[in-house]
Protein backbone atom coordinates (compact mmCIF):
# COMPACT_ATOMS: atom_id res chain seq x y z
CA UNK A 1 0.00 0.00 0.00
CA UNK A 2 2.67 2.45 1.03
CA UNK A 3 4.69 1.34 -1.92
CA UNK A 4 1.87 2.23 -4.30
CA UNK A 5 1.41 5.61 -2.71
CA UNK A 6 5.08 6.34 -3.05
CA UNK A 7 4.96 5.34 -6.68
CA UNK A 8 2.14 7.78 -7.24
CA UNK A 9 4.43 10.47 -5.88
CA UNK A 10 2.22 11.21 -2.90
CA UNK A 11 3.32 11.58 0.67
CA UNK A 12 1.88 8.73 2.76
CA UNK A 13 -0.80 9.92 5.16
CA UNK A 14 -0.49 9.45 8.90
CA UNK A 15 -2.39 6.83 10.86
CA UNK A 16 -4.94 9.37 12.02
CA UNK A 17 -6.07 9.87 8.45
CA UNK A 18 -8.25 6.79 8.87
CA UNK A 19 -10.40 8.79 11.26
CA UNK A 20 -11.08 11.47 8.66
CA UNK A 21 -14.24 9.85 7.21
CA UNK A 22 -15.67 9.60 10.75
CA UNK A 23 -14.81 13.23 11.38
CA UNK A 24 -16.56 14.17 8.13
CA UNK A 25 -19.73 12.35 9.12
CA UNK A 26 -19.64 13.77 12.63
CA UNK A 27 -19.36 17.36 11.41
CA UNK A 28 -22.17 16.84 8.91
CA UNK A 29 -24.43 15.53 11.68
CA UNK A 30 -23.51 18.47 13.86
CA UNK A 31 -24.26 21.01 11.12
CA UNK A 32 -27.52 19.27 10.36
CA UNK A 33 -28.54 19.36 14.02
CA UNK A 34 -27.65 23.04 14.37
CA UNK A 35 -29.53 23.94 11.19
CA UNK A 36 -32.68 22.21 12.43
CA UNK A 37 -32.41 23.76 15.93
CA UNK A 38 -31.91 27.33 14.75
CA UNK A 39 -33.62 27.19 11.38
CA UNK A 40 -37.31 27.50 10.72
CA UNK A 41 -38.44 24.28 9.08
CA UNK A 42 -41.05 22.66 11.28
CA UNK A 43 -41.47 19.49 9.20
CA UNK A 44 -37.78 18.62 8.75
CA UNK A 45 -36.36 16.15 11.27
CA UNK A 46 -32.94 16.48 12.92
CA UNK A 47 -30.45 13.63 13.17
CA UNK A 48 -31.74 12.59 16.58
CA UNK A 49 -35.31 12.37 15.32
CA UNK A 50 -34.11 10.24 12.42
CA UNK A 51 -32.18 7.97 14.78
CA UNK A 52 -35.34 7.63 16.90
CA UNK A 53 -37.34 6.81 13.75
CA UNK A 54 -34.89 4.05 12.84
CA UNK A 55 -35.18 2.76 16.39
CA UNK A 56 -38.95 2.80 16.13
CA UNK A 57 -38.82 0.84 12.85
CA UNK A 58 -36.50 -1.70 14.40
CA UNK A 59 -38.73 -2.08 17.44
CA UNK A 60 -41.87 -2.72 15.42
CA UNK A 61 -40.02 -5.18 13.17
CA UNK A 62 -40.50 -3.00 10.09
CA UNK A 63 -36.81 -2.29 9.65
CA UNK A 64 -35.93 -5.91 8.97
CA UNK A 65 -38.98 -6.39 6.77
CA UNK A 66 -38.29 -3.38 4.54
CA UNK A 67 -34.58 -3.97 4.24
CA UNK A 68 -35.06 -7.63 3.36
CA UNK A 69 -37.78 -6.79 0.84
CA UNK A 70 -35.57 -4.24 -0.92
CA UNK A 71 -32.53 -6.52 -0.88
CA UNK A 72 -34.67 -9.36 -2.21
CA UNK A 73 -35.81 -7.33 -5.24
CA UNK A 74 -32.38 -5.91 -5.94
CA UNK A 75 -30.80 -9.35 -5.64
CA UNK A 76 -33.19 -10.85 -8.17
CA UNK A 77 -33.09 -7.97 -10.62
CA UNK A 78 -29.33 -7.67 -10.39
CA UNK A 79 -28.58 -11.39 -10.55
CA UNK A 80 -30.76 -11.76 -13.63
CA UNK A 81 -28.92 -8.82 -15.19
CA UNK A 82 -25.53 -10.40 -14.43
CA UNK A 83 -26.57 -13.85 -15.65
CA UNK A 84 -27.88 -12.38 -18.91
CA UNK A 85 -25.54 -9.42 -19.37
CA UNK A 86 -22.14 -11.01 -18.76
CA UNK A 87 -22.49 -13.81 -21.36
CA UNK A 88 -24.16 -11.34 -23.74
CA UNK A 89 -21.29 -8.86 -23.39
CA UNK A 90 -18.68 -11.61 -23.78
CA UNK A 91 -20.37 -12.86 -26.95
CA UNK A 92 -20.62 -9.33 -28.39
CA UNK A 93 -16.91 -8.82 -27.82
CA UNK A 94 -15.95 -12.30 -28.99
CA UNK A 95 -17.93 -12.22 -32.26
CA UNK A 96 -16.87 -8.82 -33.47
CA UNK A 97 -19.43 -8.74 -36.28
CA UNK A 98 -22.27 -9.31 -33.86
CA UNK A 99 -20.78 -6.60 -31.68
CA UNK A 100 -20.65 -4.14 -34.58
CA UNK A 101 -24.26 -4.91 -35.48
CA UNK A 102 -25.59 -4.49 -31.95
CA UNK A 103 -23.36 -1.74 -30.54
CA UNK A 104 -25.52 1.16 -31.84
CA UNK A 105 -28.60 -0.48 -30.36
CA UNK A 106 -26.90 -0.78 -26.98
CA UNK A 107 -25.92 2.89 -27.13
CA UNK A 108 -29.47 3.96 -28.01
CA UNK A 109 -31.10 2.00 -25.21
CA UNK A 110 -28.46 2.89 -22.62
CA UNK A 111 -29.37 6.57 -22.04
CA UNK A 112 -33.06 5.71 -21.51
CA UNK A 113 -33.60 5.91 -17.77
CA UNK A 114 -34.91 2.76 -16.18
CA UNK A 115 -37.77 4.86 -14.83
CA UNK A 116 -39.07 5.33 -18.37
CA UNK A 117 -39.76 1.61 -18.41
CA UNK A 118 -42.22 1.79 -15.49
CA UNK A 119 -45.39 2.14 -17.64
CA UNK A 120 -44.30 -0.77 -19.85
CA UNK A 121 -43.35 -2.82 -16.80
CA UNK A 122 -46.85 -2.32 -15.37
CA UNK A 123 -48.39 -3.15 -18.74
CA UNK A 124 -46.41 -6.39 -19.01
CA UNK A 125 -46.16 -7.58 -15.44
CA UNK A 126 -48.86 -5.68 -13.58
CA UNK A 127 -48.20 -3.89 -10.32
CA UNK A 128 -46.11 -5.85 -7.86
CA UNK A 129 -42.81 -7.53 -7.25
CA UNK A 130 -42.20 -8.70 -10.80
CA UNK A 131 -42.40 -5.16 -12.15
CA UNK A 132 -40.03 -3.89 -9.48
CA UNK A 133 -37.55 -6.67 -10.23
CA UNK A 134 -37.88 -5.91 -13.93
CA UNK A 135 -37.05 -2.22 -13.44
CA UNK A 136 -33.94 -3.13 -11.46
CA UNK A 137 -33.00 -5.66 -14.14
CA UNK A 138 -33.39 -3.06 -16.89
CA UNK A 139 -31.29 -0.55 -14.98
CA UNK A 140 -28.36 -2.92 -14.43
CA UNK A 141 -28.46 -5.10 -17.57
CA UNK A 142 -26.72 -2.78 -20.03
CA UNK A 143 -24.04 -1.56 -17.58
CA UNK A 144 -23.27 -5.24 -16.97
CA UNK A 145 -23.14 -5.98 -20.69
CA UNK A 146 -20.88 -3.04 -21.42
CA UNK A 147 -18.60 -3.98 -18.51
CA UNK A 148 -18.21 -7.52 -19.88
CA UNK A 149 -17.56 -6.21 -23.41
CA UNK A 150 -14.84 -3.82 -22.38
CA UNK A 151 -13.28 -6.42 -20.09
CA UNK A 152 -13.01 -8.92 -22.97
CA UNK A 153 -11.56 -6.40 -25.40
CA UNK A 154 -8.86 -5.56 -22.86
CA UNK A 155 -7.51 -9.13 -22.78
CA UNK A 156 -4.01 -9.09 -24.27
CA UNK A 157 -3.49 -11.04 -27.49
CA UNK A 158 -0.35 -12.50 -25.96
CA UNK A 159 -2.46 -14.35 -23.40
CA UNK A 160 -4.79 -15.66 -26.10
CA UNK A 161 -1.85 -16.92 -28.10
CA UNK A 162 -0.19 -18.47 -25.06
CA UNK A 163 -3.44 -20.34 -24.35
CA UNK A 164 -3.68 -21.58 -27.92
CA UNK A 165 -0.02 -22.56 -27.92
CA UNK A 166 -0.51 -25.01 -25.06
CA UNK A 167 -3.14 -26.87 -27.04
CA UNK A 168 -6.26 -25.73 -25.19
CA UNK A 169 -9.67 -26.11 -26.81
CA UNK A 170 -11.93 -23.07 -27.24
CA UNK A 171 -13.86 -24.05 -24.13
CA UNK A 172 -10.69 -24.47 -22.08
CA UNK A 173 -9.37 -21.11 -23.29
CA UNK A 174 -12.64 -19.50 -22.20
CA UNK A 175 -12.39 -21.15 -18.79
CA UNK A 176 -8.66 -20.89 -18.06
CA UNK A 177 -7.65 -17.73 -19.95
CA UNK A 178 -10.63 -15.54 -20.81
CA UNK A 179 -12.50 -15.80 -17.52
CA UNK A 180 -9.60 -15.12 -15.15
CA UNK A 181 -8.25 -12.44 -17.49
CA UNK A 182 -11.49 -10.43 -17.49
CA UNK A 183 -12.42 -10.98 -13.85
CA UNK A 184 -10.74 -7.95 -12.21
CA UNK A 185 -12.09 -5.48 -14.74
CA UNK A 186 -15.45 -7.21 -14.86
CA UNK A 187 -15.82 -6.98 -11.09
CA UNK A 188 -15.29 -3.23 -11.19
CA UNK A 189 -18.05 -2.97 -13.79
CA UNK A 190 -20.30 -5.28 -11.79
CA UNK A 191 -19.76 -3.18 -8.69
CA UNK A 192 -20.87 -0.05 -10.56
CA UNK A 193 -23.88 -1.93 -11.93
CA UNK A 194 -24.81 -3.05 -8.41
CA UNK A 195 -24.69 0.60 -7.35
CA UNK A 196 -27.11 1.46 -10.15
CA UNK A 197 -29.42 -1.43 -9.24
CA UNK A 198 -29.56 -0.22 -5.65
CA UNK A 199 -30.04 3.34 -6.86
CA UNK A 200 -33.30 2.57 -8.67
CA UNK A 201 -34.78 0.49 -5.85
CA UNK A 202 -36.78 3.47 -4.57
CA UNK A 203 -38.31 4.15 -7.98
CA UNK A 204 -38.98 0.46 -8.55
CA UNK A 205 -40.76 0.19 -5.21
CA UNK A 206 -42.98 3.13 -6.06
CA UNK A 207 -44.96 0.73 -8.21
CA UNK A 208 -47.54 -0.07 -5.56
CA UNK A 209 -45.65 -2.72 -3.72
CA UNK A 210 -46.26 -2.63 0.01
CA UNK A 211 -42.83 -3.22 1.42
CA UNK A 212 -39.24 -2.13 0.89
CA UNK A 213 -37.30 1.01 1.69
CA UNK A 214 -38.70 2.80 -1.36
CA UNK A 215 -42.22 1.99 -0.23
CA UNK A 216 -41.33 3.16 3.29
CA UNK A 217 -40.31 6.57 1.98
CA UNK A 218 -43.41 7.09 -0.16
CA UNK A 219 -45.72 5.64 2.46
CA UNK A 220 -44.31 7.71 5.32
CA UNK A 221 -45.01 10.88 3.41
CA UNK A 222 -48.48 9.85 2.17
CA UNK A 223 -49.63 8.53 5.52
CA UNK A 224 -49.09 11.50 7.76
CA UNK A 225 -46.04 13.46 6.66
CA UNK A 226 -43.65 11.42 8.79
CA UNK A 227 -40.54 13.07 7.42
CA UNK A 228 -38.41 11.49 10.12
CA UNK A 229 -39.28 8.11 8.58
CA UNK A 230 -38.61 9.48 5.07
CA UNK A 231 -35.10 10.54 6.03
CA UNK A 232 -34.61 7.30 7.98
CA UNK A 233 -35.35 5.43 4.74
CA UNK A 234 -32.81 7.58 2.89
CA UNK A 235 -30.15 7.01 5.50
CA UNK A 236 -30.77 3.26 5.42
CA UNK A 237 -30.50 3.14 1.62
CA UNK A 238 -27.24 5.07 1.71
CA UNK A 239 -25.74 2.89 4.43
CA UNK A 240 -26.70 -0.38 2.76
CA UNK A 241 -25.35 0.92 -0.56
CA UNK A 242 -22.05 1.62 1.13
CA UNK A 243 -21.98 -1.88 2.65
CA UNK A 244 -22.72 -3.54 -0.72
CA UNK A 245 -19.94 -1.55 -2.36
CA UNK A 246 -17.49 -2.47 0.38
CA UNK A 247 -18.41 -6.15 0.08
CA UNK A 248 -17.65 -6.25 -3.66
CA UNK A 249 -14.44 -4.28 -3.12
CA UNK A 250 -13.34 -7.02 -0.74
CA UNK A 251 -13.80 -9.59 -3.51
CA UNK A 252 -11.76 -7.42 -5.87
CA UNK A 253 -8.80 -7.70 -3.52
CA UNK A 254 -8.65 -11.50 -3.37
CA UNK A 255 -5.09 -12.74 -4.07
CA UNK A 256 -5.93 -14.21 -7.49
CA UNK A 257 -7.53 -10.90 -8.50
CA UNK A 258 -5.11 -8.49 -6.91
CA UNK A 259 -2.98 -8.37 -10.07
CA UNK A 260 -5.73 -6.38 -11.76
CA UNK A 261 -5.76 -3.96 -8.88
CA UNK A 262 -1.96 -3.73 -8.89
CA UNK A 263 -1.92 -3.22 -12.66
CA UNK A 264 -4.53 -0.48 -12.43
CA UNK A 265 -2.59 1.24 -9.65
CA UNK A 266 0.62 1.04 -11.70
CA UNK A 267 -1.23 2.53 -14.67
CA UNK A 268 -2.49 5.36 -12.53
CA UNK A 269 0.97 6.00 -11.15
CA UNK A 270 2.56 6.08 -14.62
CA UNK B 1 23.38 -19.00 -52.02
CA UNK B 2 22.30 -20.12 -48.60
CA UNK B 3 24.17 -22.83 -46.82
CA UNK B 4 21.07 -24.89 -46.21
CA UNK B 5 22.65 -27.46 -43.96
CA UNK B 6 25.33 -26.88 -41.46
CA UNK B 7 28.02 -29.41 -40.84
CA UNK B 8 26.89 -30.27 -37.31
CA UNK B 9 25.02 -33.52 -36.72
CA UNK B 10 21.25 -33.72 -36.78
CA UNK B 11 18.63 -33.78 -39.45
CA UNK B 12 16.54 -30.88 -40.68
CA UNK B 13 13.93 -29.91 -38.13
CA UNK B 14 12.41 -26.85 -39.72
CA UNK B 15 12.25 -25.96 -43.41
CA UNK B 16 10.98 -22.64 -44.75
CA UNK B 17 10.47 -22.34 -48.49
CA UNK B 18 9.56 -19.22 -50.44
CA UNK B 19 7.93 -17.63 -47.41
CA UNK B 20 6.23 -14.34 -48.16
CA UNK B 21 3.97 -12.14 -46.07
CA UNK B 22 2.01 -9.02 -47.01
CA UNK B 23 -0.39 -7.07 -44.83
CA UNK B 24 -3.21 -5.24 -46.60
CA UNK B 25 -3.70 -1.55 -45.73
CA UNK B 26 -6.40 0.91 -46.85
CA UNK B 27 -4.87 1.71 -50.23
CA UNK B 28 -2.05 -0.69 -50.85
CA UNK B 29 -0.34 -3.56 -49.10
CA UNK B 30 2.82 -3.74 -47.09
CA UNK B 31 5.27 -6.46 -47.91
CA UNK B 32 6.85 -7.64 -44.68
CA UNK B 33 8.63 -10.84 -45.63
CA UNK B 34 10.04 -11.71 -49.00
CA UNK B 35 11.20 -15.05 -50.25
CA UNK B 36 12.55 -16.61 -47.07
CA UNK B 37 14.27 -19.96 -47.45
CA UNK B 38 15.80 -21.42 -44.32
CA UNK B 39 16.63 -24.83 -42.88
CA UNK B 40 17.20 -25.34 -39.17
CA UNK B 41 18.77 -28.55 -37.93
CA UNK B 42 17.54 -30.52 -34.96
CA UNK B 43 19.02 -29.24 -31.71
CA UNK B 44 20.35 -26.12 -33.36
CA UNK B 45 20.17 -22.64 -31.82
CA UNK B 46 19.56 -20.14 -34.59
CA UNK B 47 19.33 -16.40 -34.05
CA UNK B 48 17.32 -14.28 -36.44
CA UNK B 49 18.91 -10.86 -36.36
CA UNK B 50 17.46 -7.72 -37.87
CA UNK B 51 16.57 -4.09 -37.22
CA UNK B 52 13.43 -3.28 -35.24
CA UNK B 53 10.26 -3.57 -37.27
CA UNK B 54 11.89 -5.53 -40.10
CA UNK B 55 9.44 -8.38 -39.87
CA UNK B 56 11.45 -10.92 -37.90
CA UNK B 57 8.70 -11.19 -35.27
CA UNK B 58 6.19 -11.78 -38.05
CA UNK B 59 8.44 -14.56 -39.30
CA UNK B 60 8.48 -16.19 -35.87
CA UNK B 61 4.71 -15.85 -35.54
CA UNK B 62 4.26 -17.61 -38.87
CA UNK B 63 6.61 -20.42 -37.90
CA UNK B 64 4.68 -20.78 -34.61
CA UNK B 65 1.39 -21.06 -36.50
CA UNK B 66 -0.20 -17.88 -35.12
CA UNK B 67 -0.19 -16.27 -38.58
CA UNK B 68 -0.81 -17.69 -42.05
CA UNK B 69 1.83 -16.72 -44.62
CA UNK B 70 0.70 -15.11 -47.86
CA UNK B 71 2.82 -17.59 -49.81
CA UNK B 72 5.35 -20.31 -49.18
CA UNK B 73 5.52 -23.23 -46.80
CA UNK B 74 6.58 -23.98 -43.24
CA UNK B 75 7.39 -27.62 -42.56
CA UNK B 76 8.49 -29.12 -39.29
CA UNK B 77 9.61 -32.75 -39.20
CA UNK B 78 8.49 -32.77 -42.82
CA UNK B 79 4.89 -31.92 -41.93
CA UNK B 80 3.21 -28.61 -42.76
CA UNK B 81 2.50 -26.33 -39.80
CA UNK B 82 -1.25 -25.77 -39.48
CA UNK B 83 -1.45 -23.83 -36.23
CA UNK B 84 0.06 -23.47 -32.79
CA UNK B 85 1.17 -26.75 -31.25
CA UNK B 86 2.20 -27.65 -27.68
CA UNK B 87 5.28 -29.40 -29.06
CA UNK B 88 6.61 -25.97 -30.01
CA UNK B 89 6.26 -23.22 -27.45
CA UNK B 90 6.49 -19.50 -28.04
CA UNK B 91 8.11 -17.46 -25.29
CA UNK B 92 6.92 -13.86 -25.27
CA UNK B 93 8.89 -11.07 -23.56
CA UNK B 94 7.66 -11.88 -20.03
CA UNK B 95 4.24 -10.48 -21.07
CA UNK B 96 3.05 -14.01 -21.63
CA UNK B 97 2.92 -15.05 -17.97
CA UNK B 98 -0.63 -15.24 -16.68
CA UNK B 99 -0.92 -12.61 -13.94
CA UNK B 100 -3.81 -14.45 -12.24
CA UNK B 101 -1.74 -17.57 -11.62
CA UNK B 102 1.09 -18.09 -9.16
CA UNK B 103 4.55 -19.13 -10.31
CA UNK B 104 3.52 -22.76 -9.78
CA UNK B 105 0.22 -22.27 -11.55
CA UNK B 106 1.95 -20.71 -14.54
CA UNK B 107 4.61 -23.39 -14.84
CA UNK B 108 1.98 -26.13 -14.57
CA UNK B 109 -0.37 -24.42 -17.03
CA UNK B 110 0.31 -26.73 -19.94
CA UNK B 111 0.21 -29.90 -17.81
CA UNK B 112 -3.57 -30.12 -17.42
CA UNK B 113 -3.88 -33.74 -18.49
CA UNK B 114 -1.18 -35.01 -16.19
CA UNK B 115 -1.94 -36.79 -12.88
CA UNK B 116 -1.60 -34.44 -9.95
CA UNK B 117 1.49 -35.90 -8.27
CA UNK B 118 3.42 -36.16 -11.52
CA UNK B 119 2.46 -32.62 -12.33
CA UNK B 120 3.69 -31.38 -8.94
CA UNK B 121 7.01 -33.16 -9.46
CA UNK B 122 7.51 -31.67 -12.85
CA UNK B 123 6.61 -28.17 -11.70
CA UNK B 124 9.07 -28.49 -8.82
CA UNK B 125 11.76 -29.66 -11.23
CA UNK B 126 11.38 -26.65 -13.49
CA UNK B 127 11.07 -24.24 -10.59
CA UNK B 128 14.50 -25.49 -9.55
CA UNK B 129 15.89 -25.42 -13.08
CA UNK B 130 15.20 -21.71 -13.45
CA UNK B 131 16.15 -20.91 -9.85
CA UNK B 132 12.79 -19.78 -8.48
CA UNK B 133 12.73 -21.89 -5.31
CA UNK B 134 10.88 -20.04 -2.57
CA UNK B 135 8.72 -18.12 -5.05
CA UNK B 136 6.34 -20.96 -5.93
CA UNK B 137 3.35 -19.21 -4.38
CA UNK B 138 4.22 -15.71 -5.58
CA UNK B 139 2.12 -13.89 -8.16
CA UNK B 140 3.83 -12.37 -11.21
CA UNK B 141 3.22 -8.78 -10.10
CA UNK B 142 5.38 -9.55 -7.07
CA UNK B 143 8.32 -10.62 -9.27
CA UNK B 144 11.01 -8.71 -11.15
CA UNK B 145 11.16 -8.69 -14.94
CA UNK B 146 13.91 -11.30 -15.01
CA UNK B 147 12.00 -13.61 -12.70
CA UNK B 148 8.87 -13.32 -14.83
CA UNK B 149 10.96 -14.23 -17.84
CA UNK B 150 12.21 -17.32 -16.01
CA UNK B 151 8.62 -18.30 -15.25
CA UNK B 152 7.80 -18.14 -18.94
CA UNK B 153 10.81 -20.18 -19.94
CA UNK B 154 9.99 -22.76 -17.26
CA UNK B 155 6.36 -22.92 -18.35
CA UNK B 156 7.51 -23.56 -21.90
CA UNK B 157 10.05 -26.24 -20.91
CA UNK B 158 7.60 -28.01 -18.57
CA UNK B 159 5.54 -29.39 -21.47
CA UNK B 160 8.77 -30.82 -22.91
CA UNK B 161 8.52 -29.27 -26.38
CA UNK B 162 11.05 -30.08 -29.11
CA UNK B 163 11.25 -26.46 -30.18
CA UNK B 164 11.31 -23.09 -28.46
CA UNK B 165 10.54 -19.82 -30.18
CA UNK B 166 11.91 -16.82 -28.36
CA UNK B 167 10.88 -13.35 -29.50
CA UNK B 168 13.39 -10.85 -28.10
CA UNK B 169 12.88 -12.55 -24.76
CA UNK B 170 15.42 -10.51 -22.84
CA UNK B 171 14.78 -7.18 -24.55
CA UNK B 172 13.02 -5.61 -21.57
CA UNK B 173 15.64 -6.65 -18.99
CA UNK B 174 18.55 -4.63 -17.65
CA UNK B 175 21.94 -5.49 -19.12
CA UNK B 176 23.21 -7.48 -16.14
CA UNK B 177 20.10 -9.62 -15.90
CA UNK B 178 20.19 -10.06 -19.67
CA UNK B 179 23.69 -11.54 -19.54
CA UNK B 180 22.65 -13.88 -16.75
CA UNK B 181 19.57 -15.00 -18.65
CA UNK B 182 21.66 -15.74 -21.76
CA UNK B 183 23.99 -17.91 -19.71
CA UNK B 184 21.02 -19.78 -18.28
CA UNK B 185 19.40 -20.23 -21.64
CA UNK B 186 22.60 -21.81 -22.95
CA UNK B 187 22.83 -24.07 -19.92
CA UNK B 188 19.22 -25.18 -20.36
CA UNK B 189 19.65 -25.61 -24.09
CA UNK B 190 22.65 -27.87 -23.61
CA UNK B 191 20.86 -29.83 -20.89
CA UNK B 192 17.48 -30.22 -22.60
CA UNK B 193 18.58 -30.40 -26.25
CA UNK B 194 15.85 -28.28 -27.80
CA UNK B 195 15.84 -26.66 -31.20
CA UNK B 196 15.71 -22.94 -30.56
CA UNK B 197 14.72 -20.08 -32.83
CA UNK B 198 15.72 -16.82 -31.20
CA UNK B 199 14.71 -13.44 -32.60
CA UNK B 200 16.81 -10.45 -31.58
CA UNK B 201 18.00 -7.06 -32.76
CA UNK B 202 21.12 -7.30 -30.60
CA UNK B 203 24.23 -8.27 -32.56
CA UNK B 204 26.27 -9.19 -29.50
CA UNK B 205 23.47 -11.34 -28.17
CA UNK B 206 23.23 -13.27 -31.42
CA UNK B 207 26.96 -13.96 -31.57
CA UNK B 208 27.04 -15.04 -27.93
CA UNK B 209 24.18 -17.52 -28.30
CA UNK B 210 23.80 -18.88 -31.78
CA UNK B 211 25.18 -21.74 -33.83
CA UNK B 212 24.19 -19.65 -36.81
CA UNK B 213 23.03 -16.06 -37.13
CA UNK B 214 20.51 -15.29 -39.86
CA UNK B 215 21.04 -11.63 -40.74
CA UNK B 216 17.89 -10.00 -42.14
CA UNK B 217 17.51 -6.88 -44.28
CA UNK B 218 15.17 -3.99 -43.44
CA UNK B 219 11.58 -4.27 -44.64
CA UNK B 220 10.63 -6.23 -46.59
CA UNK B 221 12.82 -8.66 -44.69
CA UNK B 222 14.97 -10.95 -46.74
CA UNK B 223 17.84 -13.12 -45.60
CA UNK B 224 20.95 -11.07 -46.19
CA UNK B 225 23.49 -13.57 -45.00
CA UNK B 226 23.83 -16.54 -42.69
CA UNK B 227 26.85 -16.41 -40.39
CA UNK B 228 28.10 -19.59 -38.82
CA UNK B 229 29.43 -18.98 -35.31
CA UNK B 230 32.17 -21.57 -35.02
CA UNK B 231 32.97 -20.89 -31.36
CA UNK B 232 32.67 -23.49 -28.62
CA UNK B 233 30.69 -22.76 -25.46
CA UNK B 234 31.42 -21.11 -23.05
CA UNK B 235 32.39 -18.32 -25.39
CA UNK B 236 35.19 -15.94 -24.62
CA UNK B 237 33.81 -12.50 -25.40
CA UNK B 238 37.25 -10.98 -25.86
CA UNK B 239 38.68 -13.70 -28.11
CA UNK B 240 39.82 -12.63 -31.56
CA UNK B 241 37.41 -14.90 -33.37
CA UNK B 242 34.42 -13.59 -31.38
CA UNK B 243 35.32 -9.99 -32.17
CA UNK B 244 35.92 -10.87 -35.79
CA UNK B 245 32.49 -12.46 -36.17
CA UNK B 246 30.79 -9.66 -34.30
CA UNK B 247 32.47 -6.93 -36.32
CA UNK B 248 31.76 -8.83 -39.50
CA UNK B 249 28.05 -8.62 -38.77
CA UNK B 250 28.31 -4.97 -37.76
CA UNK B 251 29.90 -4.31 -41.13
CA UNK B 252 27.38 -6.46 -42.95
CA UNK B 253 24.55 -4.34 -41.55
CA UNK B 254 26.50 -1.22 -42.42
CA UNK B 255 27.09 0.07 -38.94
CA UNK B 256 30.35 1.75 -38.08
CA UNK B 257 31.50 0.10 -34.89
CA UNK B 258 32.23 3.38 -33.22
CA UNK B 259 30.28 5.89 -31.20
Amino acid sequence: MNDLELKAGRIPLSRFSRLLPLAGIASLLLLWDLAIRFGNAPLLPGPLAVARAIGELAQKGFLFKHVVASLFRVTWGYLLAVVAGVPFGILLAWYRRGGLALAPLVEIVRPISALAWIPLAILWFGVGDVSAVFIIFVASFLPTTVAAMSAVSSVSSTHWNAGRNFGLSAGQIALYVLLPAILPRLLVGLRLALGIAWLVVVAAEMIAVNSGLGFLIIDARNAGNRYDLVVAGMVLIGTIGLALDAAVRRIERLPALRWGYAAAAAEEAA
Amino acid sequence: MIPAHRSLPGRTKLALRGLRMTFPTEETEIRVLDDIDLDVGEGELVCILGPSGCGKSTLLNIVAGFLQPTAGSVRIDDEPVRGPDPRRIFVFQERGVFPWLTVEGNIGFGLGRMPRSERANRVAHYVRLVGLEGFEKAYPHELSGGMKQRVEVARALAVDPDMLYLDEPFGALDSITRLEMRRELLRIWQQEKKTILFVTHDIEESVQLADRVVVMTARPARIRRIVEIDLPHPRDLSSRRYLELRDGIFEEIGLAHKI
